[in-house]
């Protein structure tokens, strides 16, 4: 069957990520932009949906809303949210940030310019069934090598991390 | 399928998989009021009904008609949509889950399962993580010591468990060489020499198996894995500020639960609904359900029997027995069938 209704999932999906978005900054209490994020990852992973990738909205409900996200709020919830009130939210770094703000806008606004030719203009509509093999298949034929490499590094940021927080092994 | 019917025909199966799951989670409560009865050498529920049969109708009612009580020292919000969440995410999980074969009735041809999804397992797995935010927000927004130490030991707990779960079922995953549960089951179709079943047990999995199986203990917070709610030391853990209906739905959820992954055990690694077919051809349509369900059943009494037998477990030893035992079994298990389904081919 036929997707329906695509332009109002993708502006509903887009809006609730952008919404809450701007909520896991500007909300005082660490618990509620945790549950604002929470809401971010999964309007992601709806959206990675529509791009015909249901391996990568799999895994990212999986691995970000559902394991670092309540990593994230086990943390946060021992905090002491009366003190957490109390501090001010902002640093007043606003001239700097600023200025990254609109470099970032201008970055984006070159990339949409420039590169309009470059992506194709619909995107090609895979098979969704061969999502998962043709992720496989990219991992571990054409990109063995960077893929070997992100895993080592990320074994040395495991040991690393090991280590710091250990005096004694 | 017309879009028309393909709406009628996904309502009618999602009222009847709900009326079945609730009614299998109310009468499952009575079950285990029952036996754990019989293994304490009690009667257990006698009193409402023949054999106290119609007693989840007499503890609803009760639940429906307590005083629900908000303390006035819980965050509101929070408070009220942590039962909710719990329950949302523990029935959701029943969309994927297919407990037949193909059946045609009235005319339309139609999987016994609301939707196939070519990545099943991954939702499945997907929706239990995101379920325990039901329980850490709830421990949380109580706003109470015991229930914020119940909701921390609750997503400790899950978030060790499940890397040990995912990675039991990924030896499955490579052996049928897909992440639909459909498709995961039909794999298993079929016998060696005419009568060992080609279950995932059966073709090297075991480990495997008793891996999600005591995962699967730990995931749903059942003896002897309840921590989150040891009520020696807890009082009752994460639902501690709860009563009535609220209380009502952090229990129907663990229930609800313990379906899911009797459900996934059943499916994965016991063959889902292959078992013999005989007589005429309604029953022959029949039966599958009926194999499927006496799995399911089977693993529901191990849970109640085990809940019978077991004491808990200590903090330390849980941790211990998570990361220590069972995530190396899994990852032993992985390789040794990577390889072998490599030297196979």
């Amino acid at each position: 069957m036929n997707p329906v209704a695509t332009p109002f999932f993708f502006y509903f999906l887009s809006a609730m990520a952008l919404i809450s978005g701007v909520l896991v900054i500007t909300r005082k209490n660490p618990v509620h932009s945790a549950i604002a994020l929470i809401f971010t990852l999964l309007s992601l992973a709806g959206l990675y949906l529509m791009l015909y990738a249901p391996f990568v909205a799999g895994v990212q409900i999986i691995l970000y809303a559902g394991g670092i996200m309540v990593l994230f709020l086990f943390v946060i919830m021992l905090v002491s949210v009366s003190r957490v009130e109390r501090e001010s939210q902002f640093n007043k770094q606003w001239l700097v940030g600023i200025a990254a703000t609109a470099a970032l806008g201008v970055l984006f606004i070159l990339v949409y310019a420039k590169g309009k030719s470059v992506f194709p203009e619909r995107t090609v509509q895979l098979p969704e069934q061969l999502n998962t093999q043709q992720v496989a298949v990219w991992l571990y034929g054409t990109y063995m090598l960077p893929f070997e490499i992100a895993s080592l590094l990320l074994l040395v940021a495991i040991v690393g991390a090991v280590v710091m927080a250990k005096k004694r092994i | 399928m017309t879009l028309g019917t393909f709406i009628i025909v996904s309502v009618i199966k999602i009222v009847i998989a709900l009326f079945v799951l609730l009614t299998g989670v109310a009468y499952t409560v009575w079950l285990e009021r029952k036996l754990v009865g019989r293994i304490q050498n009690r009667w257990g529920p006698t009193r409402v009904g023949p054999f106290g049969l119609l007693q989840p109708l007499a503890d609803g009612a009760k639940f429906l008609f307590k005083e629900d009580i908000t303390p006035p020292h819980v965050y509101k919000p929070l408070y009220i949509a942590a039962p909710m969440i719990a329950m949302i995410f523990a029935v959701t999980s029943m969309a994927v889950i297919p407990i037949g074969d193909w059946v045609t009735v009235a005319g339309v041809h139609t999987p016994l399962q609301i939707t196939d999804v070519n990545i099943g397992l991954l939702i499945i797995l997907g929706i239990t993580s995101i379920g325990v935010y039901g329980i850490a927000l709830a421990g949380w927004a109580s706003n109470s010591k015991y229930s914020l130490l119940g909701g921390l030991r609750a997503t400790a707990q899950m978030i060790s468990y499940e890397v040990a779960l995912g990675l039991s079922l990924v030896g499955v995953l490579i052996l049928s060489g897909t992440f639909s549960l459909r498709g995961i089951v039909d794999a298993q179709a079929g016998t060696w020499w005419g009568w060992l079943p080609k279950w995932n047990f059966f073709q090297g999995q075991f480990v495997a198996f008793f891996v999600y199986l005591m995962a699967a203990f730990a995931e749903t917070n059942r003896v002897p894995f309840d921590l989150p709610e040891a009520e020696t030391e807890l009082v009752a853990g994460y639902h501690t500020e709860y009563s009535a209906m609220k209380f009502a739905m952090f229990f129907m959820a663990e229930y609800a639960n313990m379906f899911t992954v009797a459900c996934l055990a059943s499916l994965l690694f016991l063959g889902g609904w292959h078992g013999p077919l005989f007589g005429p051809t309604w029953l022959q349509e029949i039966l599958p359900v009926f194999w499927f369900a006496l799995r399911v059943f089977a693993f529901i009494f191990l849970y109640i029997w085990i809940r019978g037998t077991l004491p808990r477990f200590r903090y330390d030893q849980l941790m211990k027995f998570g990361w220590k035992v069972l995530l190396p079994l899994a990852v032993a298990n992985l390789v040794i069938t990577g390889l072998v389904v490599a030297l196979r081919a």
